[in-house]
Order: C-alpha cells, then sequence, then structure tokens
C-alpha cells in the first residue's frame, strides 16, 4: 500500500489526540450520528434485507472462489468490448502502468474520479512525481486534497472538517489549484458546493484523461460501474477521451443479474438512500460516445495473499459501504487518520494488517482497535464478521504462525512488545486450571483488600487514570458458599 | 431442577453480591443451585486478545466441570457468549488445524445448556415476574455480548418492568458500547474513557439513581468511571434488583 502511511504511530497513541480534539470530536460525533440514524431508516424499509444480506455474502463467496476463472472471463469480455487490460502484482507496477498509460497520450493532467484503490495505491503520488496533475473531483476529495490533508473516512473523506474549515479551505487554496473561490464565499452549504462546481467545471471541459476505480466488474460482460452521488464522477467518466481504471482483483461480479443485490445493499447502507443519484455503467469503448480509450487495470496488492486465509478472506467481500465506520465507537472517538490507512475504521482494521502484513507498529496495532463490541457486523452488508477476523489476526500478532506473502507460505515470528502479556496470559491459564490456585489469589487479593491503593502505578495506570478500581470484597463466592453451605445455613438462601 | 451456578472469575472473586443474588433468585423461584467448586475461568479474556491456544485447556476444564448438569446458569453476557458462540468456533479451528475433532466433542455438550441469567429465566422456567420489589428508579444498558452475541433482546428489560416499585428510564443510545471490551479498555484505554464517559453521561441524563446491566465487567468500567465523575449513580447487577423483595430489600 501507499507509503503515505508508513511510519505511523501505534492506533492507541495516534488515537490519544484525536481523543483529547474537541472540534474532531464534535465533527465525527454529529456525522456519525446522523448517517447511522438514517442507515437504520433505509434499511427497516427492505422487507427482505436479511435475504439480500445473505445473498451479497454467498455471491461474493462464490466468486472469491472461482476468481481464477472469473478473471481470465473479465479479461476475455473488457478485451472485446475494446478496452485493454492490464495485470498489476502491487502498488508500484499499478503506478507504473497508469503513468505510461497517462505519459502516452502526451497529457500532463488527468481529472479523477473518487477511489478508494487509488488512494491505496498512493497514485496521484506517484503521478507527481512524473511530472502529472492529477485532481480530485469528488467534492470531499477536493476538501482533501486543496487541505493537503489525508481522507479520514471511506466514502466521506473529509468527515473529520466542519463547514467554517471547508470554507477557510476553500478561500485559501482553490487559486493555488485553478479557479479561486468566488469572493466573499460563506459557509452555507449551498455556497461551498457553487464553489466546487465552478472550480471543477474548467477541469472537466479541458481534460484529456480520466482515472477512476470502480465498484463492481461484471465478468460475463466486461461491464464496470461506479455509483455516485455527485455527477461529478460522470463527467470524469464521460467526458475525456482516455479512461483508466484501477480496479482491485476482488471488485468481481459473475453476472449481469448479481448487480441487483448490490445496487440495493451499496446505496442503504453507505449514504442511507434507495437508489444513489448517480450510476455509471460502461462496457470497453463505444463510437462516439464516452472515451475512445479505455484502459482496465487489475489490481491484486495483497488481495490474492489475503484471499489464502480461511478466516481472514471475508474481508474481500468488502463493498466498502463504510456501514461499519459509521456505526463503530471507536472510529467516532479516534477518527479516521488515528488507523494510518486509506481504509479506516472497522472494515480498515482488517483490511490492512492482512494487505500490508503485521510488521509494522500501526498494522500490529490495528486488531486491538475494538472493543470487539460487534456493530459492525451487524450492518455489514456481506456479513463480514468483523470481530471474529480482528481475534484472528491478534492471534497473529502474538503466536506469528503461517502466513502468505506475496504467494509463498512463511512463518511469522510472534511480534515483539507482547512478552510480558503472553507470560500473564500463560499464567492465569496455569492458576485457571487449578482451582486451588485460583482460589489462594483470590484470598490474598481479598486478605490484603485494605493495603490496596485508589490508583494504580505502572501499566495499572491505563485503568486508575480514569476509573475507580473495584473494592474488593472481603471473601470471594466460593469461601461464602462452602462456609454458609451454599447460604443454606441458619436463614436458608443468601443474603 | 438442578442447575449449576456458572459464576464467572470476575464475579467470584469481586462481585460475590451477584452470585448471592443469582442463588437467593433461583431457590426463590424452586430451583435448586450448584456451585461446582472446581470451575475457574471460560477463557475469553485468553480468547479475545489473541492467546486462543491458552483458552484451549481452559474451555476444556469447563466441559469436565460442568458437562454433567442439566442446565448451567451464568450472570453474565459475554462469559455466556464465550461459551455458546465461541466454544463451537475453537472446535472448528482446532479441526481446521488438523488437530482432530477431539475439543469440538469435549465442548459441544455445553455448548447448547448454557444460559445466560436473563434468559434462563425468560426461556427455561418462563417467567417475567420473579416476584422482586425494588423502589428505584433504574436505567438499563444491554451489554454488547449479551445483546449481539447472546441475543438477549428484551428478556432483561421485560424482567425488570415487572419489578414492583421500579421506575425504568430509557437509556439514551443504549445500544452504543461503554468501553469496556475486556483488555481494549488497558490497551486502548484513551478511546475506552471517552466511550466510557459518554455512556455515564448519557445515564446521568436520564435521572436515574442506578445502572443495571446483566455483566459485572461492563459495570466495573462504566461504575468506576460514575465514581471520577462523581454522578452520584450506582452500577447494580441486574441479578441483585430481581433477587430483591420487600422482606429483604437490596440497596
Amino acid at each position: 500500500m501507499s507509503g503515505t502511511y508508513l511510519g505511523m504511530p501505534a492506533f492507541p497513541k495516534a488515537a490519544h489526540e484525536a481523543v483529547h480534539d474537541a472540534t474532531l470530536r464534535g465533527n465525527l460525533r454529529h456525522a456519525t450520528h446522523t448517517i447511522r440514524a438514517k442507515r437504520a431508516k433505509a434499511v427497516a424499509e427492505v422487507s427482505d434485507w436479511d435475504a439480500l444480506r445473505e445473498a451479497g455474502k454467498r455471491i461474493k463467496d462464490h466468486t472469491l472462489r472461482h476468481l481464477d476463472r472469473y478473471l481470465v472471463q473479465l479479461e476475455a469480455s473488457v478485451t472485446a468490448a475494446g478496452g485493454t487490460v492490464h495485470w498489476a502484482a502491487d502498488a508500484d507496477e499499478a503506478n507504473r502502468i497508469v503513468a505510461d498509460l497517462v505519459r502516452a497520450t502526451g497529457e500532463s493532467e488527468v481529472v479523477k474520479v473518487k477511489s478508494m484503490t487509488t488512494q491505496e495505491i498512493g497514485l496521484n503520488e506517484a503521478l507527481e512525481a512524473e511530472g502529472i496533475r492529477a485532481y480530485e473531483t469528488d467534492l470531499a476529495e477536493l476538501i482533501v486534497q486543496l487541505g493537503r490533508d489525508r481522507p479520514s473516512h471511506i466514502l466521506v473523506p473529509a468527515i473529520h472538517r466542519n463547514r467554517g474549515e471547508i470554507r477557510d479551505i476553500f478561500r485559501k487554496e482553490m487559486s493555488e489549484w485553478g479557479r479561486p473561490a468566488p469572493e466573499g464565499l460563506t459557509d452555507t452549504p449551498a455556497e461551498l458546493a457553487e464553489a466546487a462546481r465552478l472550480h471543477l467545471r474548467e477541469k472537466f471541459l479541458r481534460a484529456k484523461v480520466g482515472i477512476s476505480g470502480a465498484n463492481f466488474m461484471v465478468a460475463e460482460t466486461g461491464t464496470l460501474v461506479v455509483v455516485e452521488s455527485e455527477g461529478n464522477g460522470r463527467m470524469c467518466l464521460t467526458l475525456p477521451e482516455t479512461l483508466i481504471s484501477v480496479v482491485g482483483i476482488e471488485k468481481i461480479l459473475p453476472t449481469w443479474q448479481d448487480l441487483e443485490v448490490f445496487l440495493q445493499t451499496l446505496p442503504r447502507s453507505s449514504t442511507a438512500e434507495r437508489m444513489n443519484p448517480y450510476t455509471t455503467m460502461w462496457t470497453g469503448t463505444t463510437d462516439g460516445d464516452g472515451p475512445s480509450t479505455f484502459h482496465l487495470v487489475l489490481l491484486d496488492n495483497g488481495r490474492t495473499d489475503t484471499l489464502a486465509d480461511e478466516v481472514g478472506r471475508q474481508a474481500l467481500r468488502c463493498i466498502r459501504c463504510s456501514a461499519c465506520l459509521n456505526v463503530c465507537p471507536v472510529y467516532e472517538r479516534a477518527g479516521g487518520h488515528a488507523y494510518g490507512s486509506v481504509y479506516p475504521g472497522p472494515i480498515g482494521a482488517i483490511l490492512s494488517p492482512q494487505l500490508r502484513g503485521v510488521t509494522s507498529e500501526i498494522d500490529a496495532s490495528l486488531p486491538y482497535a475494538s472493543s470487539l463490541c460487534g456493530a459492525c457486523y451487524e450492518v455489514c452488508p456481506v456479513a463480514i464478521d468483523i470481530p471474529e477476523v480482528l481475534v484472528h489476526l491478534r492471534e497473529r500478532v502474538v503466536e506469528g504462525g503461517q502466513v502468505t506473502s506475496n504467494g509463498n507460505k512463511v512463518v511469522l515470528k510472534p511480534a515483539k512488545g507482547h512478552a510480558a502479556e503472553r507470560a500473564a496470559m500463560r499464567a492465569a491459564r496455569w492458576a485457571f486450571s487449578r482451582p486451588g490456585a485460583l482460589r489462594a489469589g483470590q484470598r490474598l487479593v481479598s486478605r490484603s483488600r485494605r493495603l490496596h491503593p485508589r490508583s494504580l502505578p505502572g501499566p495499572g495506570k491505563a485503568w486508575s487514570g480514569t476509573r475507580d478500581l473495584p473494592a474488593v470484597p472481603k471473601e470471594p463466592f466460593r469461601d461464602w458458599w462452602q462456609r454458609t453451605n451454599g447460604g443454606m445455613d441458619g436463614k436458608g438462601a443468601a443474603k | 431442577m438442578r442447575v449449576a451456578l456458572f459464576l464467572t472469575c470476575v464475579n467470584d472473586t469481586l462481585y460475590p453480591d451477584t452470585g448471592r443474588a443469582v442463588v437467593k433468585l433461583l431457590t426463590r423461584l424452586g430451583v435448586e443451585v450448584d456451585f461446582p467448586m472446581a470451575q475457574t475461568c471460560c477463557g475469553q479474556a485468553h480468547y479475545n486478545t489473541g492467546y486462543r491456544h491458552e483458552a484451549e485447556p481452559l474451555a476444556r476444564h469447563f466441559s469436565d466441570v460442568f458437562g454433567e448438569y442439566e442446565a448451567i446458569v451464568t450472570p453474565s453476557g459475554s462469559c455466556g457468549a464465550m461459551v455458546r458462540e465461541l466454544y463451537p468456533r475453537m472446535g472448528e479451528r482446532a479441526r481446521a488445524e488438523g488437530r482432530g475433532n477431539s475439543l469440538a466433542t469435549t465442548l459441544a455438550p455445553v455448548v447448547p445448556k448454557t444460559y445466560e441469567l436473563t434468559e434462563f429465566l425468560v426461556d427455561v422456567l418462563g417467567v417475567t415476574d420473579v416476584g422482586a420489589y425494588y423502589p428505584h428508579k433504574v436505567t438499563y444498558h444491554p451489554t454488547c455480548h449479551g445483546l449481539r452475541g447472546l441475543g438477549l433482546g428484551d428478556r432483561p428489560r421485560r424482567l425488570l418492568q415487572a419489578v414492583k416499585g421500579l421506575e425504568l428510564a430509557e437509556l439514551p443510545g443504549a445500544e452504543e458500547c461503554c468501553g469496556f471490551g475486556g483488555t481494549f479498555a488497558l490497551k486502548n484505554s484513551d478511546v475506552s474513557a471517552a466511550m466510557g464517559a459518554d455512556k455515564v453521561r448519557n445515564a446521568a441524563s436520564t435521572g436515574a439513581e442506578v445502572l443495571c446491566a446483566a455483566d459485572n465487567s461492563c459495570l466495573m468500567h462504566i461504575g468506576g468511571t460514575m465514581a471520577r465523575l462523581s454522578t452520584g449513580m450506582r452500577p447494580v447487577h441486574i441479578a441483585e434488583i430481581l433477587a430483591s423483595t420487600e422482606e429483604e430489600p437490596a440497596v
């Protein structure tokens, strides 16, 4: 994945700052609670939601199981329809292919449709290094790009910004990139949208090359699908002469009919809309209609390795709806940047450590960025059991073991920094396997209770810094049970 | 009916009152309760922190201790979910690792007969009015593993609504996690504390004296936060409310 995030601190450290940033907390709380409530309403309207969810899960699992076959079928369909298919094993290869394709057109600027995959590979930075300027045209991505910022949400990349901050960014930065913000721009949504519309319009009309990702690719027809709200994507997909789409290999659906499931579940899960305003579909090229040249770059970048893992592979079902982010209590407090990846929130916490491995500090900390409350699993429209995968990845961090890396089976060592925890877990297992040892420990805790401090030193501060410790009772239950014969001695049942 | 009380290691060590309340309540309802002295810990903390292999001997031990009983009752949503949801998964994983069916077979008998307390009352005993008396204003927090893991639904609320004298106040954002999450509370203490503070603020906004839940580990976190924020509220396990009567009222 992109080098942009290398050297990120571990999640708890990054989250520390976000938790204490009152503006950010307010922005995130307002935004996630609003969309959370709207989604719940939009989903409740659909009487067969559970069946759609199950169908989505099964279609994705089937496709992933036969991905080898469907990829080849897709390549043949796209080629037959006039497109050219390229295969990229990793981010560097994908970036090189795209840069070469743009350079071959003789252009030095491109317009972009909002795309997670191109964010994942750091395409904008790679193109910049080649002297090619990439303009983000999704409103929120534009805000992020103008603010020299990073996206903090899959669907709403500027969710961490409020209207006042956006107005300031537009006023200050738009002139650097093209048409300046109108004089006296205020923070009313209509004015902000109009400023973006005017700024972007000249780019749409000038651009000769468009770059996109895709929500779905249909193997039987070779059709690509982009689902969006603004129509800016439609501009990029139809006006330029050349269109280059970079898409993860897991985005395939076998048949056109399979779309009926996802075109219902995706908009309701993401924007809480019954149907999204713009659904653009294209199949290769058509004379006199849209781009005359179409390239599809199929990206692996860790996906095949992820597919090799029996528990973790379900993460590849993800359709990037963001419902799990919007419902996540940890995301709401920590914000998207703390996850150190273009994929934040619960899905990011299981996707990044699989696509990138668990060797970096941030990736090894992500599986723990969850209280395992299960709200993400409940809302996921393709039923990814995120808590199950989180626990599985925690195991990979503390125990190591066999994983697939670049197609090879390798044995991972346990991550550093877990030695004390591992020893404590083993000691606890030892004591819990012997009721006598547990009892001795309980009595020690009970009998020394007057000596217990109110706050703990060292690592215990993580608890007692914000929470009182529970009062220790004068005897554990089992001692009471034995002493009173289960409460039956003397006065019948307990107390 | 004779049942085994699986109290959990946290309750046994820190919350014996909850254990006594379960015994009192079930005895009052005509159930014979046994507390197998060999019980220790279900292995949830190990499993959820990534030490599945360390949790396996504890799960086997659990099965040895409780396997013979007709029913196993626990006053903990998360430990109940550990047995019901995750023991079968542990068996499957062991099989997938080429270690045969032994773990799955050992654990299978305890899975279907383990009940969280409110499930046991409503589903097995078929009661919602347990004859309790608790003249206090109470708000109820559905803990995550009970709510989403076991699917307790409205069982705890129905039990509380039938308690004489009890005024039940709606908790805003009830289904949001309190931020405990086991070792999460330590590993991500800033986020955990922020979640806890929001939960406590929501609870305080109801004007209730008591926040009730069916899991003492969550209550340890919520109660510790309440004390630190000086809300004047207190955490009480649902078993203690349901055990309380006019003759022997709990506070």
